[in-house]
């Protein structure tokens, strides 16, 4: 299961306008969005079909529709059952795999381009996406599964933070949804419920396609045809609302049997397109995103040994996401790191970066778009960023000029307006040892 | 940042190098990516091998280095220590202060990090091509020059403790797992954890380090791996320029012990705060490192079998266990035929709701039974073989991966050429010697079972 956080990361990244690859882009007739980029170096061809159909979409009394609707595809359709789905795929040596995170449900299947091995692997997929079946005898089995799922869940500090903190940061705010549900809603849900939320989001109006690889443009165009072109047009979901910040600091713990106590503070950040999302990025890049050499890291790590990972992060999703830092520690530090890591916001809040900083900071992420582009995985995942987010085609292109174009001033008067440390949430898990 | 390898649970090893391979049923001719060449090999005067992967597809070259030192090089008592030295690198030497490796080459846009493995301790760089020289310049410089300042010690171990409470104490499986390992193996190096035992760690003197170091990090002990939109002559010129002048030295002879025979089934249980049972099964085996001659073919049959088993949802585990049965909610299997020692082949597995842990694994060693009695159907073997060509494939979509594989097998003693063989190898492996390996080894005098048992909850 991704949670839709990491595809957004990917989002953050870029190019240089020389090494960009070039997007081929179109609306198909059914209305599903279809990009493409041809790369021929290896005998290899990458879908992803993405719905705007994550957990923010579950229905208020049954939470886990999304994610089960989303497991279920692989279990049958058309003729097929779960085990001829992946004996199918398998026996081509091609690769299926679905996850749901709060805003998407991506499904992505890997296939070697020579014929009739991508043809057969396509063909399945296709049916997948248009004609799933949600058979009976596969649902229990798949309920079962995704309780022990929530259950395991139950056993890591770490996530028992993360649900504590969307839950108490978004309220009654769709993404307050966890991306696989909660036990209450999915022992409930019944197969009219799958194909009730299926019939109403899978639809082309709600759809984007992603191709990289080895195939000519109009092969691609043949191939979305065959994958997505028989959904019903459909309509778009309405739009998440937006969430609301928290009117004063709250601090949740949670006894917890763990050596360690997981700290999670934060707020409500940014959305993907928002107008302040690069000062924000960069700012945050200096703050507690760069690894060992960021301002938090260097503060409880590199000085005092508190943490092995310390960090910060914005998450920026369709509506604002959250913004947090996230450390683990000692039960017995768990107050100095707290102290420690709001008086290194707090600092950084109020001043800004250093000139020095905020250049560094520039090199690494316009130095390293190569990097950012180097395989057929990374541009697929920043193309269905882009796709999904509905970026600007040339937003890979234009992403080093956007990043120098940012300026101390912007960084720190973006942080200023966006960022409140006297209003966060602090959510402690641990200490019960 | 810097990690240990992750060694929890079972992972399938995809170490088969190669291209070239065309399927019975599925023609794969153009396995050989344009882009790519051969790899280049050059042996510095001081005895650091240079192994280079041409690969344009992109602008960036992926550089690391790997000496040949790990966990199961270490002697009771100083367990985790080469993860800790790994911890160290980045702490400066005479001429670079603390982090300050990181921060050039971050400012070069530059990726980096290490990792510390049973049987290796790699450090990397992924740049821009034209980089490579400072990638070079600064891992010369550390391969000889490290400081190990004892205050910089005294947090960093700090930071590794909270590393090993994050990893293994306050995960459930993880800390079953690291019991499982020490109950099966009793007197290979593989029993102890990579990133040490607690009690190793708050003895751990910086001196120890420095004497670590002083054994084990010489050019000698070292293959250099650089894969990426480079010409082989220029980088062999630049690992002169920059690793040519660091002297060879006198790497330690380390006692190391092969596993004894086991001759009775071990089992144990490890209890814990938990929610979902869990369980290990595994059988001490060969690797191609270890393997008896005329024997060469065991391993190859051990890993297709593992793919028999655990491949996909359509393999044997999957479709019986978790599909047909419903009992288990997940299960799996797994073998690394290319290990520097013997090693374990590991079946593990969560029950599904309302099971018994038990029933699941009386239900895996049915499979094995099955293994043991009837030989694979044809059509079973041709689709592990299309996966394991199609990964292959796949695998050329990351400079990195291509890089690890080539490290991987040089510092566990396997000349990087082995990798076509092995592939060659595989399709090779017939329905008997699947039966085979599975009746010599998959035996119960030959198992170790951990099963996690969740701890009663407390209010």
């Amino acid at each position: 299961m991704i949670n839709n956080w990491y595809l957004l990361a990917l989002a953050a990244v870029g190019l240089d306008a020389l090494a960009s690859p070039q997007i081929h882009h179109w609306t198909m007739d059914n209305g599903v969005r279809a990009y493409f980029v041809e790369t021929h170096q290896i005998p290899m061809v990458q879908f992803k079909v993405s719905f705007d159909a994550g957990s923010a979409r579950d229905p208020g009394s049954l939470k886990g529709v999304a994610n089960f609707v989303n497991e279920m595809i692989e279990e049958g359709a058309a003729e097929m059952n779960g085990a001829l789905v992946a004996e199918r795929l398998e026996s081509i040596g091609a690769e299926f795999s679905a996850e749901s995170g709060r805003d998407m449900s991506v499904f992505e299947l890997r296939s070697l381009s020579d014929e009739p091995l991508l043809g057969r692997a396509v063909d399945t997929f296709s049916k997948l996406m248009q004609q799933p079946t949600f058979p009976e005898d596969a649902l229990e089995r798949t309920r079962d599964s995704i309780l022990i799922g929530l259950k395991r869940r139950q056993q890591s500090p770490g996530s028992v933070a993360s649900l504590a903190f969307y839950d108490y940061l978004y309220k009654d705010h769709p993404y307050s949804n966890p991306a696989s549900g909660i036990e209450d809603g999915v022992s409930n849900i019944k197969r009219q419920n799958l194909l009730d939320f299926y019939r109403e989001f899978f639809v082309g109006a709600n759809a984007v396609i992603v191709m990289v690889g080895d195939l000519s443009a109009d092969e691609a165009r043949a191939w979305a045809d065959h994958i997505v072109g028989s959904l019903p047009p459909g309509t778009k979901p309405d739009p998440v609302p937006a969430a609301e910040q928290l009117a004063e600091n709250h601090s949740l713990h949670v006894a917890f049997p763990s050596t360690q106590t997981h700290l999670m503070m934060g707020q409500v950040g940014m959305a993907r397109d928002d107008p302040d999302y690069f000062p924000l990025y960069m700012g945050n890049h200096i703050l507690g995103g760069s690894g060992l050499i960021s301002r938090l890291a260097q503060n409880i790590r590199e000085e005092r040994g508190l943490a092995y990972s310390v960090s910060s992060y914005f998450y920026p999703m369709r509506e604002p996401g959250p913004f947090l830092i996230s450390l683990q520690t000692r039960n017995d530090q768990a107050a100095l790191a707290e102290e420690l890591s709001i008086d290194t916001l707090r600092g950084f809040v109020e001043q800004g970066p250093t000139a020095e900083e905020l250049e560094s900071a520039r090199k690494n992420i316009t130095g390293g778009f190569p990097l950012r582009i180097s395989s057929n995985k990374k541009i697929a995942g920043n193309i269905l960023s882009i796709a999904f987010y509905e970026l600007p085609l040339d937003y890979l292109s234009t992403f080093s000029e956007s990043i120098n174009s940012v300026t101390l001033q912007q960084v720190k008067d973006a942080f200023q307006r966006r960022v409140f440390p006297d209003r966060f949430l602090h959510v402690l898990v641990g200490g019960d040892q | 940042m810097n990690k240990t390898r992750n060694t929890h649970g079972v992972t399938k090893a995809i170490f088969f190098l190669g291209m070239a391979g065309v399927l019975a049923a599925c023609a794969t001719e153009r396995t050989q990516p344009e882009g790519t060449q051969i790899i280049h090999e050059k042996i510095l005067d001081n005895g650091l091998k240079v192994l280079v992967r041409p690969d344009t597809r992109a602008p960036i070259v992926v550089s690391q280095i790997w000496y040949k030192v790990g966990g199961s090089y270490e002697p009771e008592g100083k367990t985790g220590i080469s993860h800790v030295l790994e911890h160290m690198m980045f702490k400066g030497t005479s001429t670079l202060g603390p982090n300050e490796f990181s921060r050039i080459i971050a400012e070069l846009g530059g990726r980096e990090n290490a990792f510390t493995g049973r049987d290796y301790t790699a450090y990397f760089q992924t740049l821009e091509k034209s980089n490579l020289d400072t990638a070079f310049k600064l891992e010369a410089e550390r391969m000889q020059g490290l400081t190990l300042d004892p205050d910089e010690f005294v947090k960093e171990v700090e930071v590794v403790k909270e590393e090993r409470r994050s990893r293994t104490d306050d995960r459930p499986e993880s800390l079953t797992y690291e019991r499982f390992m020490a109950a099966a193996y009793t007197s290979s190096g593989y029993r102890n954890p990579i990133v040490g035992w607690s009690e190793d760690l708050d003895n751990l003197q910086v001196e120890d380090l420095r004497a670590w170091y002083d054994s084990f990090y010489a050019p000698n002990n070292a293959i250099l791996v650089v894969v990426g939109d480079v010409e082989p002559a220029r980088v062999f010129d630049l690992a002169q320029e920059y690793f040519g002048p660091v002297p060879r030295r006198q790497v330690s002879h380390f006692t190391d012990r092969a596993e004894s025979l086991q001759s009775t089934p071990r089992r144990i249980e490890v209890k814990v705060p938990a929610k979902v049972p869990y369980f290990l099964l595994g059988y001490h085996v060969p690797v191609i490192a270890t393997v008896g001659e005329g024997e060469e073919w065991v391993p190859y049959a051990l890993e297709v079998a593992a793919y028999l088993l655990d491949s996909g949802k359509s393999s044997r585990l999957n479709s019986e266990l978790v599909r047909k049965q419903r009992i288990a909610s997940s299960v799996g299997a797994g073998y690394d035929p290319v290990a520097r020692k013997s090693t374990l082949f590991l079946f593990d597995g969560n029950p599904a709701q309302g099971t018994p842990v038990e029933i699941l694994e009386s239900a895996v060693r049915e499979q094995i039974r099955v293994m043991q009695d009837e030989l694979v159907a044809p059509e079973e073997l041709a689709r592990v073989k299309a996966q394991i060509i199609a990964s292959k494939v796949y695998e050329q979509d990351s400079s990195f991966y291509q890089g690890m594989r080539l490290g991987i097998l040089e510092t566990n003693g396997l000349p990087w050429q082995l990798g076509d063989q092995i592939h060659q190898r595989l399709r090779s492996v017939t329905a008997q010697q699947v039966r085979e390996v599975v009746r010599r080894y998959l035996t119960d005098d030959n198992a170790t079972v951990a099963v996690l048992v969740p701890e009663a909850e407390q209010g």
